[in-house]
This record gives structure tokens, C-alpha cells and sequence, in this order.
């Protein structure tokens, strides 16, 4: 079944350097969404049997990261009026670096790992360690609020992969709880977005460092 | 079902305050409120079974004691709310007070939990539940406070996650029915695949970690607790850095039963002793008293797992030193908000002469110093003595003499902030402000107090059974 999940897989590490890599917002938000689309399809493919609540999962999992929070971003984007994330604590290029050296590490660590025969020799493993890293990558470089949400996001679907390995073993419950914390979250985080907004007239969280000792 | 019946009931509380127009009446739905949960929570820890297993929640004695210690002070700060919302009718006490009781219902969940992924879920709703309470002030700063908390909270939730999932892909490789109740979890562990134990717990120790604000992932903590109102500052600092540190002792008593416990325990002591260090450091000379009861609570998070680093004794010392921090950080942090309240300000150069400006107050505040920084006869002195005659015991002498050193440092750099604000003449500024001392607003203070002072001299059996209990499910040997 790998068969099928690797071509896949090599597709999600790719947009992961397209998040990296690009400066337009917009472009971003949508590589995070065709990211978490992508990710959708993943569960399908995985498993051994289909099951009924695999496929309500799927179906979840595909309308929020791929429409529901995207949307919520771009509106969020508009109503701002931001389309370039600017100046980021770390270059693109450098970040593109970074991002592929990690993407590296996260394929010799995971060959490291003692994994089920099942799981041997596949992608599931090094795709979502090198999909959190990137996410936490974008979060800690970049400045704007909206570009953390998209590293957020990506930290997410890393964890998603992962995911995967227990499709068999996870209970519905506990998937459906993932999705709706997120969902939750970026709601919650893009109320405090818009406030930033109100209050900065920017979504730089430069504004935001007032705090410090 | 009366498991059931403790986290409802606040949720349903949430509803009806979020809906009744009257601010009277919500301000008594309060205090009702937060007594209610109280009665149940003592009824049903009193009554709690062994977990049979196979149960989403149920109360065993881990998940009692931290139930009790939220509860009872969501009650003290219950009967404190009424008043200082009654000075800030300015803003609209509705979503406030949902969210308190949402906190609550979310914290009672996380310490009733029996499932990995359930506990991780209430843990990632009370953060949800909390950030609008940051943000009650609705200044820029409470704004910056409320973002780094959700934003810093949210990315140690998800590494928290994937810790889940490392444990369960342990169980998972070893062949074994894969089932993240606790109580399968701990039969089958030593079974369990030992690298992704450990990666799991390593993930676990972040996630967890920076809820609980352990240094380095301390980050957030100065600026939410700093910027936010008394009362919440009391609530995360007792309550909710409890729930956290209730969920890395579940990850570690699965670890301990797979058999890597003293890998586990030498991740706490280092991440303890860090703790310790950086809240001396930051201490000295912190001129903001709300940063400097943050800063403290880095520091009592440190030894809280330093404690349960050391193992043995410490694992009661620290379970004790869970219910004093809870206790005392309600002292520290509502007195400092009626601190603030009076002087329009927080910060030491601006406030001086509380003890004659608020002859209750005051005077709670620096008592709440001489407790926090363990000093007899209160109860941090206790737990604190118990970890480190642990450390003795063990002979560890070299980590004793870094704790001890690091509190005398700490009661120094805290003395000298505290006793700034409390001696001295209060400023005229200071006078011509209308806010007065009044027993509304202390007597949950001085009960708070009085419980610190209690459990200094005498712990009740019941508790003491109860801190027993729970040691002996993280593998302390009575």
C-alpha cells in the first residue's frame, strides 16, 4: 500500500520548500491548503481495509485544512491588505537550506527507528519529522501573524502524517478531537488576528514586542 | 457518572452565564458556582475507585488530588471575582465569566482523563478557554500577552501530540493491542518498542513543558501572567500549570512501568535545575511585580520536577508541593491584583507603603512571600524540605547545595521587590485612588492563607492517604 502513499508523500515534502521558498502570502496560504487537500487523500491510501469512519475523516480532514481555514486566512489577508511576508528573521534562501538539511536529517533519523514491517522502507516516517520541522522552521522566522498561522498549519499536518502510522489503532474519537482543536484554533487565533489588526493597523508581530525584560 | 456530572456542570454554568443579561445575577452565579464544584469534587475523590480500566474518566488519585487542587481554588477565586468585576463594569463580564467556567469544566476533564488523547484534548481547550481571558484588559499589551500564549501554548500542544503518538507507535511495534488507556498502557509497557518510548517521552516533556512554562520554553509566562487580571494570573499559575504538570506525570508513569524511568528522570532533574537558575537569574531586580510572580512560577515548576527527578521521597515532596504552589500562587497573585488595583500600577518603582495603604493586602502579600519562597511555618517549606532531604537521601549532594543556593538567591531577589512594596510611604498619586481594602476582596486571600499555613503544620489524613496513593502510581515506594 506504500506503493501508493510514497508518490504522495514526495508531493507534501515538496510543497513544504514551496512554503519555505515563497515571500507572496497568498501563495503560501494556498500551498499550506493544497498541502492539507493533499494530506486528505493520504488516509485512503494507507489503510488496509476501507472503514467508514476513515472516510469521514478524510472527507474532514480535506474540507477544513483545504477550505475552511484557507478561507479563514485569505479573508484574513484581505481585510489587511498584506501580500508579501517581509524581511523574515531568516532569508528564504537560507530557510530553503535549512528546511532541505532538516528534511535530510529527518531521513537518517527515521532509518534509525525500529518500524513495523508494514511502515519499513516507506515515506511516512521522514515526511512528517521533515513536515513538523519546516513548520516550526516558518514559525520561529517569520514575522507575520498570518504567516505563523501557515507555519502552524504545516506543524499540523506533519502531525497528521504521522497520524497515519495508527490509523488502525486510533480511535475516531480522538481523530475527530485533532480536527476540531484546529479548526478551534485558528478561529480563536484569527479573532486575536483580527484584534492585532485593530490595534496595529498591521500584521506584524514586530508590533508585538513591547513585552520583554 | 458523577465523573461525568463535574465537567458538565460547569459547561452548563458557562451557558448560563453567558446568557443571563443581569450582571447581578452572574456575579452570585459565581461564587454558587464555584462551591457547587467544590462539594462534588471532595465527594468524589473521597469515594474514588482504583480505575478499573477501559473507562474515559474516572478518578483515580493522581487525577483526585489535581482535581481537588483546582477546584478548591477555582472556589477561592470564585469568591474573589464578584468584587473585582464589580470595579470593572467597564467591560462586559459575560464572556469572562463563560470562560472561567469553561477553565473549569476543561481542567476537571484533564485530571479525570484516563486516555492519552483524551487528556490532550482537554488540556489544548483550556488553552483555547483562556486566551480571551488575557485579553480582558484589551490593551496592545494584553493583545501581545494573549498571542504568544496561544501561539507558543498551541505549538507545545501539537509537539505534545506527537509524543502521544510516539507512545503509541511503541505499542503499536510491540505488538500489542494498541489502546492509549492509561491503565493498558502501564500493563503493557514494558513491552514497548524502548526508542520510541523514549522519543514519546522526550515529546511529551516539550509539549507538557512549555504549558507549564519550564525553562527554556518559559517564554510566554512573564507576559500572560504579567499582563493578565489577578484572578486569571491566580488560575493559570495554580490551575493550569497543574493540569500540565498532571499530564507529564501520566506520560511518566508509562515511561517508569516501560522501564526507562531513570532516562526520564535525568531529562526532569536537568530540566528542574534549569528552571531554578533562570527564574534566580530573572528575579533579581524585576521590577514588575506580576513578571516577578511568573518568574516564581517558573521556579516552583522546576522543582516540582525536580522532585520527581530525584524520585523516592521526592515524588510525595512534589506531589505536596503541587497543592502549596496551587495555594500560594492564589495568595501572591490576588493580592498583587488588589496591589495593582490601589496604585494604578504594577510596577515597584511606582508602588510603595502597600502595608499602609491596604491594610489587608499588604500585609497578605508579604505573608504570601514568606510562604512562596518556602519559609516556615508555611507549606511550601515542607514539600520543599521533603525534596531536598530526597536529594540527601540519595546522595546527591552536589544538586542539593545548586537548590538550596538557588532559593537563597530567590528569596533574596524576590525579597527586595516585595519589601519595596510593601514598606515605605505610599505615593500621593496613590491616595487619590478610590479603590479600598475590603473584606470581600480578602477573606478568599486570607483562606488561601490559612490553607498554606495548615498544611505547613499538619496535613489531614485523608490527604495525606491521598498524596500516598497517588506516589505510588508514579512507582515511589512507600
Amino acid at each position: 500500500m506504500t506503493l501508493f502513499a510514497d508518490p504522495v508523500l514526495v508531493l507534501v515534502m515538496l510543497v513544504n520548500f514551496v512554503v519555505l521558498g515563497t515571500s507572496r502570502m497568498r501563495a503560501t496560504i494556498r500551498a499550506s491548503a493544497a498541502q492539507g487537500a493533499i494530506l486528505a487523500v493520504l488516509p485512503l491510501l494507507v489503510q488496509q481495509e476501507v472503514r467508514w469512519h476513515i472516510l469521514v475523516m478524510a472527507a474532514g480532514a480535506a474540507t477544513l485544512k483545504g477550505l475552511v481555514i484557507p478561507g479563514l486566512l485569505q479573508k484574513a489577508m484581505r481585510d489587511v491588505q498584506i501580500r508579501h511576508e517581509v524581511e523574515p528573521y531568516v532569508g528564504f534562501l537560507a530557510s530553503l537550506f535549512i528546511g532541505a538539511g532538516g528534511s535530510g536529517m529527518a531521513i537518517l533519523f527515521s532509518s534509525k527507528l525500529p518500524l513495523a514491517p508494514e511502515h519499513a522502507g516507506g515515506l511516512l516516517v521522514p515526511a512528517a519529522l521533515s513536515t513538523v520541522f519546516t513548520g516550526f522552521l516558518i514559525l520561529v522566522t517569520r514575522r507575520k501573524a498570518i504567516s505563523q498561522v501557515v507555519g502552524y498549519l504545516v506543524l499540523e499536518n506533519g502531525i497528521f502524517i504521522f497520524g497515519l502510522l495508527l490509523i488502525d489503532a486510533m480511535p475516531f474519537m480522538v481523530e475527530i478531537g485533532v480536527l476540531l482543536d484546529l479548526f478551534v484554533g485558528i478561529f480563536v487565533m484569527g479573532i486575536i488576528m483580527n484584534r492585532i489588526r485593530e490595534e496595529f493597523a498591521s500584521l506584524d508581530t514586530e508590533h508585538l514586542a513591547e513585552l520583554r525584560d | 457518572m458523577p465523573a461525568m456530572l463535574l465537567i458538565l456542570l460547569p459547561l452548563a454554568i458557562a451557558a448560563v452565564a453567558y446568557v443571563v443579561p443581569s450582571n447581578r445575577v452572574r456575579l452570585m452565579i459565581l461564587p454558587a458556582g464555584g462551591t457547587a464544584h467544590l462539594v462534588l469534587s471532595l465527594a468524589a475523590v473521597s469515594s474514588r475507585g482504583s480505575g478499573r480500566g477501559g473507562e474515559w474518566l474516572a478518578i483515580d488519585a493522581l487525577g483526585g488530588l489535581v482535581l481537588l487542587i483546582v477546584s478548591t481554588l477555582f472556589a477561592i477565586c470564585s469568591f474573589y471575582a464578584p468584587g473585582y468585576l464589580l470595579v470593572r463594569l467597564d467591560r462586559d463580564s459575560r464572556l469572562f465569566t463563560s470562560c472561567l467556567f469553561i477553565f473549569l469544566g476543561m481542567t476537571s476533564a484533564v485530571a479525570l482523563s484516563q486516555h492519552l488523547g483524551l487528556l490532550w484534548v482537554a488540556i489544548e481547550t483550556t488553552t483555547l478557554a483562556t486566551a480571551p481571558l488575557l485579553y480582558f484588559n484589551r490593551s496592545s499589551r494584553s493583545l501581545e500577552a494573549a498571542w504568544k500564549y496561544l501561539m507558543i501554548g498551541s505549538v507545545g500542544i501539537a509537539i505534545a501530540l506527537l509524543g502521544s503518538l510516539f507512545i503509541a507507535y511503541a505499542a503499536h511495534l510491540s505488538g500489542s493491542e494498541v489502546s492509549l488507556f492509561f491503565r493498558t498502557l502501564h500493563e503493557n509497557a514494558a513491552g514497548f518498542s524502548r526508542p520510541w518510548l523514549r522519543g514519546g517521552f522526550v515529546f511529551l516533556l516539550v509539549g507538557y513543558g512549555t504549558k507549564m512554562g519550564l525553562a527554556p520554553l518559559h517564554s510566554w509566562k512573564p507576559d500572560a501572567y504579567g499582563e493578565a487580571p489577578g484572578l486569571v494570573g491566580a488560575l493559570l499559575a495554580g490551575g493550569m500549570t497543574t493540569c500540565a504538570f498532571l499530564a507529564l506525570l501520566r506520560g511518566y508513569a508509562i515511561i517508569e512501568a516501560g522501564g526507562e524511568g531513570a532516562f526520564a528522570r535525568e531529562l526532569l532533574v536537568t530540566l528542574g535545575v534549569l528552571s531554578l537558575l533562570v527564574a534566580a537569574a530573572f528575579m533579581v531586580r524585576q521590577k514588575d511585580i506580576k513578571r516577578l510572580l511568573a518568574y516564581s512560577s517558573v521556579e516552583q515548576m522546576g522543582i516540582l520536577v525536580l522532585g520527581i527527578g530525584l524520585g523516592g521521597l521526592g515524588i510525595f515532596g512534589a506531589l505536596l508541593h503541587t497543592v502549596n504552589n496551587a495555594l500560594t500562587k492564589g495568595v501572591m497573585f490576588l493580592a498583587a491584583g488588589n496591589i495593582h488595583r490601589a496604585y494604578g500600577s504594577k510596577n515597584v518603582t511606582e508602588v510603595s507603603g502597600a502595608i499602609r495603604r491596604l491594610p489587608m493586602s499588604g500585609p497578605l502579600f508579604l505573608a504570601g512571600f514568606f510562604a512562596v519562597t518556602g519559609s516556615p511555618p508555611f507549606g511550601p517549606f515542607v514539600s520543599e524540605f521533603t525534596i531536598l532531604s530526597a536529594a540527601i537521601r540519595s546522595d546527591r549532594w552536589g544538586l542539593a547545595a545548586v537548590f538550596l543556593a538557588a532559593l537563597c538567591v530567590i528569596f533574596i531577589g524576590m525579597g527586595t521587590t516585595v519589601f519595596a512594596v510593601v514598606q515605605g510611604r505610599p505615593s500621593e498619586e496613590s491616595l487619590r485612588h478610590t479603590y479600598k481594602d475590603r473584606l470581600r476582596k480578602t477573606l478568599p486571600i486570607f483562606v488561601s492563607l490559612g490553607l498554606v499555613l495548615m498544611l505547613g503544620l499538619w496535613i489531614p489524613a485523608p490527604l495525606r492517604t491521598l498524596l500516598e496513593e497517588a506516589s505510588a502510581m508514579l512507582g515511589a515506594r512507600p
